[in-house]
């Protein structure tokens, strides 16, 4: 995207003010998207970012400045409206040569059916068949939306530390929504499938098994009850429940909020933070997954990071500042949504290893609680602890046996104590949906993932009196 | 060097051919984000960003397609994929772009030269003054961020069948986030003030609230899980009718997802609620006199003393409708097409301040803040189950902290259940103003 000498020049003038580090972004991403609406394809649009970022650090002071046009010229003005949104320093950044044998690449997984070979009527086949499935599987579906995207997205980092990096990543997304209507009212059910991979992700995927699975959510939900109100036993089915690790501890482990002592977990490395059952990972280079990438947004390789061992804390998440501040290696968790964005502390694909129980004994042991098939988004206020969740799909335990279909609602808890209440844990792991995590404005692809687990009590906020 | 947006559109709308209708739409801005910290320039982001979409529809096929920038061949490029892309839609016998509907746009000033000229010494400034009010107010208070951001730019939107519309505006706000410490444990709040230009902000008025919001809440417990009355304030009632706005969409109606479909002329709510959609108000933060279609902006009353009387419509919802566009086709930059949806929520607020709504209330719950709206609310069943944080309500007075417990209801019960608007109206960085809203037989969900 950019030359070698292009960089050390912009790098030059990034420095010239006396700054302890500089880095140039630069990002080239192209898109497809078709959406299916009502029965017919809805909208078919292409789309193409490209840019730069430059950021200037002096002292505690970043200073960040972008621009879309991948000029010298550009990049010169971007890198001294950096330096100077940054102030003057003595900082002894220099730029080392970077090496002329170019930048070094980090591929994460391998694109076997590049989407751009794929045509696009082939596109609309796919969408078509979830559609059909929807519709087929019962008649109270009235509606149906279905979408498939795809996204190349190319970036090269050079910093003056000397490291001087590219990654290509692609992306493949497909997702269905169903409403279903009787006299109680609508609605909703909602499936989805992201991989950083290539097309042949559809050959892994059934598009038509998830329209039938999302209207058979639907359908479901229509007799539905109000879910309880109070604290009871929680069970979540595999691969549906890594977004409570991800509101519970996920972002409290990331290190910006550690450094502002504005976390729960702050403080307690090595100290006992969950119950013994839980072991959490955070793995950019899980290949295939939807929060994978080679390189973080800072250059560096992404890696498998266990950051609860057995209950016990024993690493935070970091980006390139705070382990510089620490004195510590970066975890290649620096992201950022596109080039017009500073990079932050972010999760990849953050997951729970399997446990010694079993599925249906979870079920089972338990007398009177919610089972959740399937989870929706969630929040987090890092500084308290307190998290939330909603729940898509869920039913009633009643006498250890799975029973009504329960409305939708969010659940509440505080994530040292949940994570404490973790009871049960069963060795089905499964990884989850893809999902988008949202930080400080800024969305980044995330993966998750989790076995068969019981939380012994958590409020459910549901209705019933 | 710099293209004039204005005639960039122009241009590419004049190019469609016999059979094609055109829409161009480019924006170009710029933007400030300074954050400190302990008295120091965290990050200062000094944003820039330009960018066309071409929406192209001809045979009642819609393609499109856009750009991060404005250099010529890559104009160029999108003008052909969109064109290109059109061949693989389906023919839609109601698509198209807007036609012109001889409503001129509202004279209202949305650009401010006094922001425009404010110096960036003095955005730092600012932003420093704020997190030092803050830390001045109370031992207890430590300060998470404070931000000073600003944004301003043009767009210009043009079509094939007439429109050309061009405009510019920019605004500003402060906004802190607070922790308060007492031993182990710790609360957070926030605060924020918007203004046409730095010289409108109220930094004293931001800081106390960041200060009490997060001082208020130590100490707090799970409530009890019971069915009460609710004081929303107003920050969150802005949220809630952020929601309820998303049901009173004509494209959610006509694509069958609405819960108020066919509820025209209905009673849905409290006759003490009048729901107005109106960015014409220059009030409002989100305050504009065309909409993303380049369509004038106008008020639309949408529940007018409790009876549903219309939807805010797009074109294309208002041509499935058989109806008109209300001039709410909503676009969230180059980069999408139009949608359909509301642009500055207000309700219309009652005569009594927040402490005479309390005092009514012998047993109850306030609540401060919500958190999972996006995942605890379905707009198309009306199911509503958000996390909160807030007060209880005792014999008329506020009484102790409470956190982590969820407050539901359905978005259908809500509205009926309105007890009484405040006076209180706040115009917040948002599509909706706030006002505190009391509203009965809520669910809360603390302990069992």
């Amino acid at each position: 995207m950019i030359d070698g000498d292009v960089l050390e020049r912009v790098l030059s003038a990034a420095t010239r003010r006396g700054a302890a580090f500089a880095e140039v972004f630069a990002e080239d991403r192209r898109s497809t998207g078709f959406s299916f609406d009502e029965g017919r394809v809805d909208q078919v649009t292409s789309g193409r970012d490209r840019g730069a970022g430059v950021r200037v650090v002096v002292g505690d002071t970043t200073g960040y400045a972008h621009t879309a046009d991948l000029s010298e010229a550009s990049l010169i003005a971007a890198a001294e409206a950096a330096a100077e949104a940054a102030g003057v320093g003595d900082g002894a950044a220099r730029v080392i040569a970077l090496d002329g044998s170019g930048p070094r690449r980090h591929p994460v997984g391998e694109v076997r059916v590049d989407p751009r070979s794929i045509p696009k009527d082939a596109r609309v086949d796919l969408l078509r068949a979830a559609d059909d499935a929807a519709r087929a599987y019962d008649p109270q579906v009235v509606q149906v939306s279905a979408g498939v995207a795809d996204s190349r997205r190319r970036i090269l980092v050079a910093n003056t530390d000397g490291l001087h990096a590219t990654d290509e990543v692609t992306r493949v997304l497909f997702r269905v929504n169903v409403v279903a209507d009787a006299d109680g009212g609508k609605q909703t059910g909602y499936q989805s499938m992201g991989r950083t991979i290539g097309w042949e992700a559809f050959d892994e995927y059934d598009v038509a098994a998830m329209g039938s699975d999302a209207a058979r959510q639907a359908v479901v939900k229509l007799r539905a009850r109000p879910a309880p109100t109070g604290a009871m036993p929680v069970v979540i089915a595999r691969g549906t429940g890594g977004v409570l690790f991800h509101e519970a501890c996920g972002h409290g482990l990331e290190a910006d909020h550690i450094a502002k002592d504005a976390s729960v977990y702050a403080g307690r490395m090595g100290e006992l933070v969950a119950s013994e059952l839980v072991t959490l990972v955070d793995n950019g280079s899980m290949a295939g997954e939807w929060g994978a990438l080679g390189i973080d947004d800072e250059g560096h390789p992404t890696q498998h990071n266990v950051l609860i061992q057995d209950g016990i804390l024993v690493d935070y998440m970091w980006d390139h500042l705070r382990a510089r501040d620490a004195g510590r290696a970066p975890s290649g968790n620096g992201r950022r949504e596109s080039y017009d964005c500073l990079p932050m502390v972010r999760m990849t694909n953050t997951y729970v290893l399997a446990g010694p129980h079993d599925p249906d004994e979870i079920v089972a042991a338990t007398d009177h609680g919610v089972y959740i098939a399937e989870l929706g988004g969630g929040s987090v206020n890092t500084a308290t602890g307190d998290f939330v969740f909603g729940m898509r799909e869920a039913y009633l335990i009643e006498n250890g046996r799975i029973t009504e279909p329960l409305r939708e609602g969010n659940l509440i808890g505080n994530g040292p104590q949940v994570l404490a209440d973790i009871d049960m844990l069963a060795g089905d792991f499964a990884m989850g949906s893809p999902g988008t995590c949202g930080k400080d404005g800024q969305g980044v692809p995330v993966g998750d993932g989790q076995p068969t687990l019981r939380v012994s009590s958590m409020t459910v906020g549901g209705t019933a009196a | 060097m710099s293209v004039d947006i204005a005639d960039l559109v122009a241009s590419l709308a004049a190019a469609a051919r016999p059979e094609e209708q055109i829409e161009a739409y480019a924006s170009r801005g710029s933007s400030t984000e300074v954050r400190v910290w302990r008295g120091q320039v965290e990050h200062f982001v000094s944003a820039a960003s330009e960018g066309v979409g071409v929406r192209v529809v001809s045979g009642g096929r819609t393609g499109f397609a856009y750009a991060g920038t404005l250099e010529a061949d890559a104009v160029a490029e999108v003008l052909a994929e969109a064109r290109e892309n059109v061949a693989y839609g389906t023919a839609d016998p109601d698509a198209g772009v807007a036609e012109p509907d001889g409503v001129e746009p509202v004279d209202i000033e949305l650009w401010s030269d006094e922001l425009d000229r404010f110096a960036t010494a003095d955005k730092i400034e600012l932003a420093l003054e704020l997190e030092r009010m803050v830390l001045a107010m109370d031992p207890r208070i430590r300060v998470d961020d404070a931000n000073y951001i600003d944004g301003g730019g043009e767009m210009a939107v043009a079509t094939s069948t007439g429109i050309v519309r061009h405009r510019r505006g920019n605004s500003c706000h402060v906004s802190v986030s607070t922790l308060a410490d007492d031993g182990d444990e710790t609360q957070t709040g926030f605060g924020y003030s918007i203004g046409d230009h730095p010289g409108e902000f109220d930094l004293e008025r931001a800081a106390r609230e960041a200060v009490e919001r997060a001082t208020r809440l130590l100490g707090a417990e799970k409530p009890p899980s019971e069915r009460t009355t609710v004081i929303f304030d107003p920050f969150v009632t802005a949220q809630l009718l952020s929601i309820i706005g998303s049901t009173l969409n004509g494209e959610a109606v006509v694509r069958g997802r609405s819960l108020f479909a066919d509820r025209v002329g209905d009673i849905i709510a409290s006759e003490l609620v009048t729901l107005i959609d109106d960015p014409t108000d220059v009030r409002a933060y989100t305050a504009t006199d065309v909409d993303g279609e380049g369509l004038a902006t106008r008020r639309n009353v949408l529940i007018d003393a409790g009876r549903l009387d219309h939807f805010v419509q797009s074109t294309y919802s208002a041509r499935r409708a058989g109806v008109v566009s209300t001039g709410n086709g909503v676009r969230g930059g180059y980069s999408s097409t139009p949608g359909t949806g509301c642009l500055a929520l207000q309700l219309v607020p009652g005569a009594r301040s927040r402490d005479d709504l309390i005092a009514d209330v012998d047993h109850g719950v306030l609540v401060q803040s919500l958190s999972g709206v996006h995942s605890g609310v379905n707009t198309v069943s009306g199911d509503v189950s958000v996390g909160a944080t807030g007060m209880t309500i005792r014999n008329g007075a506020l009484a102790t902290p409470v956190r982590e417990f969820t407050v539901a209801s359905t978005i259908q019960r809500l509205l009926t259940d309105v007890v009484e608007v405040g006076g209180d109206i706040e115009w917040l960085p948002s599509r909706a103003a706030g006002v505190s809203l009391v509203v009965r037989d809520v669910s809360v969900s603390g302990t069992s």
